[in-house]
């Protein structure tokens, strides 16, 4: 181990897709290597929870955190993270709102349990649900404890900056690399704590060539049904864009290839809450005044909680529902 | 009772645990392999839009999200009753051939390659991806990387993004290729036949040349016989992104195949009270718990499997390849759970050509790649072969195609009865009273897991690098009297 300073990496409940991310930055990885010791990532290295556990408090320069907290192993060593690193970021939607797993707060634990273990093709007469602690005819079984809502990073621990996307894009990351590394040789100053990373100040639609005429619509369009213009806004050709709500930083990648932007980037600087600020986006383009043609035109919109709080759920003002919440 | 805790493999950590128990006598009583995550994707995708299942599920896996994206969209379409486009149909497979392309290379070469070329013997410090380099040479590193770059551009050009694909609607795709990136696909699709070619040869020279070797992976402790399954297409041939599933007994009978639609005759899971994942076996024959046999409905399905529940590959040079596997390998179906990683290579060589294939298509640059649902959407389901099983999608909606019940079996889940059962029967074979586990034993257990090349929970992925061990050695009274490691 060298005087070097010290690189972490752990995914919670993620899908890997944020790890896949920082290898995508190809070349810039020799950078972090030459620049880190790696200290932790299981992932691609060989070290254990107890060789944290045992580095002193601060250890490590830097850890970027990616996945939510859906279990107490998660929020264990999400507390632990924090103590070891002086710079902890939240990395990807899921540390930071909880990303698509985030929409389990709309369901009791009991429902997710009942549907994952009755599924059409489960053969389960007794209704066997996996037990945190269960005695083997061999001896005592664990497994981790399943919350009743998952959480974002910065709900269980103080987090240092955020970095949004799902997952980032990689040429943001190699930025993040370069500026750190930098830093760390005198040559830049990082932003203040708290401050977003990797990721523009604006919104999704100011990156996005598709053109916009102020124009509004009389209802809203489902992907399947129409062949929107390739050139024109997809919003005001009725189909439900998140991009006006949503931070810049990916390059606008769905819009270009016909497809809606879902979010994925989280709220855009300034907003409070996502999903009111892409309701208001979306009331703008509606072309009435009359509440109940309104009610019609918002009635093709299928699914507004998951609509406006698709990736955001878990961070956003309703956090969960109050049956997830109660349990 | 002694209790092994194999805690946690360190690409695994946090995402799977093995207990190894012993008896009285110091042999193996049981083993535990526990899957400790759930996410709970049926229950929460339930209230979507249907159009939107090939974007929300690819969440389960960014490694391999091309397949949740592809199954998603098939059932989809299926929910609208909808046939779509030839151009769409070979769109999706173009993107879904340069992926498996990247997938099976980076498995191969990071994976389970340092352990051939290198042997399971060698230094741990040389049995990694670097030591392959130095051993093979450094062009090879350079080859690497750039198939996976290639790969991923492919995935770019016709699904939007390289991580999480966006373009696949109900209906086909949300836009085609031009004339002038099918020129850049197809250029870098033969570049990907000459890798894969390059790479059968290297196993050729470097695996079957070596005596040791061969009897490795024709060695009973790595031999589990069970039935396989695998998608077909109309001549009984391998095709990843559509078919009907064969599915095929230990003697290598084909006992049937079934439509996606069909599937829940064939497929059951049993859920055990220790892990979040279930156990799928063949409905048709039975749960007899983790064993081996005809009468038992454990089935493994991997590319091994996709090969054995076939009649050959649909093009040419891979067919040259397959006929050479079972010549060598002594006839259908090959039970050696080793052998997984030749048929990997076997399938490198047909998602490469199949690339080219469908990239020369004259109608691969057609406008036509996507048709408008006319249909009531009501309930689809949607199979690919993802690299490590066959996937499964399975939708119900109501009238307004708002999901209303959802059910998925993933890729790895299909191999984890005999995951468990590999698992067993290495720490057995490796662990008797009075033996004493050494680090070079441990790689073998390692690489009775590594064939499979799991993917947990979708979460769980492996990604490029050593898989590395500790063994805590516990004697009755919990107390650790040995610890064993395999570092990177």
């Amino acid at each position: 181990m060298t005087d070097k300073p010290k690189f972490a990496m752990y995914w919670a409940a993620s899908c890997g897709g944020c790890e896949i991310a920082v290898l995508n930055i190809h070349e810039k990885i020799l950078d972090v290597d030459a620049n880190f010791d790696v200290v932790f990532w299981p992932v691609a290295m060989d070290a254990k929870y107890k060789d944290v556990e045992a580095m002193p408090d601060g250890y490590i320069t830097m850890t970027l955190f990616n996945g939510g907290i859906r279990n107490d192993e998660n929020e264990h060593i999400a507390k632990l993270l924090r103590r070891k690193s002086k710079i902890l970021v939240a990395f990807g939607s899921c540390a930071n709102e909880g990303c698509i797993p985030g929409l389990a707060n709309l369901s009791k634990p009991q429902e997710i349990f009942d549907t994952a273990y009755a599924t059409v093709s489960t053969d389960n007469p007794n209704g066997i649900r996996p037990q945190p602690k269960w005695s083997a005819p061999e001896g005592e079984l664990h497994i981790p404890k399943f919350y009743p809502v998952l959480r974002t990073l910065d709900q269980v621990v103080p987090v240092d900056y955020h970095m949004p996307g799902c997952p980032p894009e990689s040429h943001q990351i190699a930025a993040v690399v370069d500026l750190v590394v930098k830093a760390l040789h005198g040559e830049a100053t990082l932003p203040p704590a708290g401050a977003v990373i990797g990721a523009g100040d604006s919104t999704v639609c100011d990156e996005c060539p598709r053109t916009r005429n102020v124009k509004t619509i009389k209802q809203f369009t489902r992907i399947q049904d129409f062949k929107p213009d390739p050139k024109l806004c997809l919003l005001e050709q009725g189909i439900v864009c998140n991009g006006p709500a949503t931070r810049s930083g990916c390059g606008a990648l769905c819009p270009q290839v016909g497809a809606q932007c879902i979010g994925c980037y989280g709220p855009a600087e300034g907003v409070v809450d996502y999903g009111a600020r892409l309701m208001t986006a979306v009331a703008s383009v509606i072309d009435s005044t009359d509440p109940k043609e309104i009610d019609k035109i918002l009635n093709g919109i299928p699914d507004p909680a998951g609509q406006f709080y698709r990736f955001n759920l878990a961070k956003s003002l309703l956090r969960a529902s109050k049956a997830a919440i109660q349990g | 009772m002694q209790r092994i805790t194999v805690d946690p493999i360190t690409r695994l950590e946090g995402h799977g645990k093995i207990e190894i128990f012993l008896d009285g006598e110091g042999n193996v009583a049981n083993t535990y392999f526990q899957i400790p995550e759930l996410r709970g994707f049926e229950r929460f995708v339930v209230g979507r839009p249907v159009e939107e299942m090939p974007l929300l599920t690819n969440r389960i896996c960014g490694v391999c999200p091309e397949a949740h994206h592809m199954a998603a969209a098939k059932a989809a379409d299926a929910v609208y009753h909808i046939e779509i486009p030839r151009t769409a149909k070979m769109l999706r497979e173009l993107l879904y051939s340069a992926f498996y392309v990247t997938d099976h290379t980076t498995h191969f070469y990071a994976l389970a390659g340092p352990d051939f070329v290198m042997g399971p013997n060698a230094p741990v410090a040389e049995r990694n991806i670097l030591g392959v380099i130095h051993k093979v040479g450094l062009e090879v590193g350079g080859k690497v990387i750039q198939c996976r770059k290639y790969g991923h551009t492919v995935v770019e050009m016709i699904g939007g993004r390289k991580v999480h694909p966006c373009t696949s609607i109900p209906g086909g795709l949300t836009k085609g290729i031009t004339a002038e990136q099918r020129d850049e696909i197809v250029k870098m699709g033969q570049w990907a036949i000459e890798f894969a070619q390059f790479s059968l040869k290297l196993f050729n020279d470097i695996v079957l040349g070596n005596k040791a070797y061969v009897d490795l992976i024709l060695g009973d402790i790595y031999t589990h016989k069970t039935y396989y399954i695998g998608t077909v297409d109309a001549n009984n041939k391998v095709n990843f992104y559509d078919g009907m599933v064969s599915v095929v007994d230990p003697d290598g009978k084909r006992i049937g195949k079934y439509a996606p639609n069909e599937y829940t005759d064939w497929i059951a899971e049993r859920v055990e009270p220790w892990t979040y994942l279930k156990f799928p076996y063949l409905k048709k024959i039975g749960w007899k718990g983790f064993t081996d046999g005809k009468d038992s409905g454990v089935y493994m399905a991997t590319p091994l499997s996709r090969l054995n529940a076939a009649d050959g590959m649909a093009t040419p040079r891979a067919q040259e390849e397959y006929a050479k596997f079972y010549s060598t390998l002594g006839g259908k179906p090959v039970h050696q759970r080793l052998a997984i990683h030749w048929a990997r290579l076997i399938e490198l060589l047909y998602a490469a050509e199949r690339w080219v294939e469908l990239a020369t298509d004259p109608e691969i640059t057609s406008d036509n790649f996507r048709a408008i649902p006319t249909e009531k959407p009501t309930e689809g389901v949607g199979i690919v072969e993802a690299p490590r099983g066959t996937l499964t999608h399975h939708y119900w909606t109501d009238e307004r195609g708002v999901v209303t019940k959802a059910n998925l079996i993933v890729g790895t889940t299909n191999n984890y009865a005999p995951i468990s059962m590999s698992i067993k029967k290495a720490a057995q074979s490796l662990i008797k009273q009075g033996t004493v586990v050494t680090e070079g034993m441990l790689n073998m257990v390692e690489m009775a897991f590594r064939a499979y090349d799991p993917c947990f929970g979708c979460a769980t992925h492996s990604l490029p690098g050593q898989m590395p061990l500790e063994v805590t050695i516990r004697d009755a009274r919990g107390e650790i009297i040995n610890v064993l490691r395999q570092r990177c």
